[in-house]
């Protein structure tokens, strides 16, 4: 018989009793959180009840109306597509200006501070700000997701800066090129790949959110989708949103295609 | 080969194919911007004036209402934290399970596999004004809607992160504890989860980071939060008071990112 060694009351996993805490944390600030924002289990029941009706008003999908769905798709389809080759014209030299290895800090400091401003407001509420200044319709659609497209890929592309190997530009430099010719020869071509995969990423984005500035007027098929909520017209709803969701789906596919033609080596950037 | 024949060649970066690839990109690039400009509709007359109706704006909404802070903004804005946290507590809750039934090396089975992939895709591909819209038809205006919309819309992106995580676990350590007879739900906590868990912890935290950014949007369709605020003072074109949510959102989106990312340091 095998005798038990001294250390028999040994636990292979002492318990953690940080983490416990964590846990039972967790489930007073749920319950707190709960009860400040109301949310009951009688409302759920009545929530399900309503949910079994309303997806009976969703089905089957009403595709009558197509007109209004395919001009509100291509408007939302235009709006993403001028707002990535605005968004990303300007962001190139936004994100050139904000790369702290090749401009000095007076340099960076306010254009890290643009893309900071430019990132923080959701499209939706930018989008609001342009309706009262550029009036209804695309063009203030176009600006709001050209003000996101700056705020993210000038902020991708500075950093891609960032990373890049000096030795090439110190070459370019060496030879004693202006400081377009090193931009072009030393650092664009490392860049440039990592770029494109941003770029694409982006459009990607902005066609889902330009079909959702329509909500504050801001053109596409996002006021459309709002107003037929508002009428409880569900099953034109049901239809808009399963256009919208095969839409991005095929955008999803077309930008991973894109991303493969211009991929060098390394992986694709993921979401 | 001659030195002759050795100084003809031309030299290319890129295969003809890959050339031709990129060409193709190119010109279906072009072709997208230029027809988009043709078709896209746009009033010159609002073009005109826009300078002067952003002056006009800007003068409104100076000075910020500050004053309507404790009475209006405050209660909103802990709302809208409130929606963001139980949100990614909710996605988190749903993304796991769902996640480790798309991880091929917990779940062998490949329809599960799929069903579990599709519905992380489709939960992505609806944005979360749109999960607010649905939510709000089947619970009514409020912060429940709020919550389920941040939490239904996160699922999709913790849960494939968590899933790509446990896929690169090392297996080592599970065969380590298979070996010994852990049951296995032994062998998820103690030989996937201490792997997976400082990109889980990143995931969730740059999820909430998104959360409080999405969940400030939501009042605008009803949803609860700072963007009824919003709403109302839009409504009403009290202009300052707009321009004081703005403040008030701004400051918080700018702390929960300084926050998370000297969290996420500490952590990684």
């Amino acid at each position: 018989m095998v005798t038990v060694s001294a250390s028999a009351d040994r636990i292979a996993f002492q318990p953690n009793w940080w983490a416990r805490a964590g846990w039972i944390a967790l489930v007073v600030y749920i319950f707190y959180a709960c009860s400040l924002l109301d949310f009951t289990w009688a409302r759920f029941v009545v929530g399900l009840d309503n949910g079994a009706r309303f997806i009976g008003r969703m089905l089957p999908p009403n595709f009558s109306r197509w007109e209004i769905l395919a001009k509100g798709l291509a408007e939302s389809l235009e709006i993403a597509v001028l707002a990535s080759a605005l968004g990303i014209l300007v962001s190139l030299p936004i994100g050139l200006l904000a790369s702290r290895n090749l401009m000095p800090a007076w340099a960076t400091w306010p254009a890290r501070l643009l893309i900071a401003l430019c990132r923080s407001f959701h499209p939706v509420i930018v989008a609001i700000v342009f309706v009262k200044a550029l009036g209804f319709g695309a063009l203030s659609g176009i600006a709001a997701l050209t003000v996101a497209s700056i705020g993210f890929i000038g902020k991708l592309f500075a950093e891609a800066i960032e990373e890049i190997s000096l030795k090439q530009v110190e070459a370019v430099r060496a030879t004693g090129a202006p400081f377009m010719n090193v931009v072009t020869y030393g650092v664009l071509p490392q860049v440039f790949g990592r770029f494109m995969g941003f770029a694409t990423y982006q459009l990607d984005s902005n066609l889902r959110n330009s079909t959702m500035v329509g909500i504050v007027g801001a053109g596409g098929i996002g006021g459309a989708l709002f107003a037929a909520f508002q009428r409880f017209d569900y099953d034109f709803v049901c239809a808009m949103l399963l256009s919208i969701i095969f839409l991005i789906f095929l955008g999803e596919v077309i930008a991973t295609q894109v991303r493969a033609v211009f991929l060098e080596r390394g992986k694709i950037d993921e979401e | 080969m001659t030195t002759a024949a050795l100084e003809a060649r031309i030299w290319r970066r890129f295969t003809p194919a890959q050339r031709l690839a990129r060409f193709a990109v190119y010109l279906a690039m072009a072709t997208a911007i230029v027809v988009s400009m043709q078709t896209v509709e746009v009033i010159p007359e609002f073009l005109y004036d826009a300078p002067e109706q952003m002056a006009d704006l800007l003068k409104r909404m100076w000075p910020v209402a500050f004053a309507y802070y404790p009475k209006g903004v405050h209660e909103a804005l802990v709302e809208t934290l409130h929606i963001a946290t139980l949100g990614t507590i909710m996605a988190v809750a749903i993304a796991f399970p769902v996640g480790l039934m798309a991880a091929h090396n917990i779940t062998p089975s490949r329809t599960l596999n799929y069903i579990a992939k599709l519905l992380l895709v489709s939960s992505r591909s609806v944005n979360s004004l749109v999960w607010a819209l649905l939510f709000i038809a089947v619970f009514g205006p409020g912060a429940l809607a709020g919550t389920l919309a941040i939490g239904f819309r996160s699922v999709g992106f913790v849960g494939k992160l968590v899933g790509e995580a446990v896929e690169e676990a090392n297996e080592g350590t599970i065969e380590a504890l298979q070996a010994v007879g852990a049951p296995w739900l032994s062998v998820l906590a103690k030989g996937y989860w201490p792997q997976i868990q400082p990109a889980f912890w990143s995931v969730v935290l740059f999820r909430w980071d998104i959360n409080v950014r999405e969940s400030a949007v939501l009042g605008l369709v009803g949803a609860g939060g700072i963007g009824m605020a919003l709403d109302t003072a839009m409504n009403l074109f009290q202009w300052d008071r707009v321009a004081m949510v703005l403040f008030a959102i701004f400051a918080v989106v700018i702390i929960a990112e300084i926050g998370v990312t000297a969290i996420r340091k500490r952590i990684i």
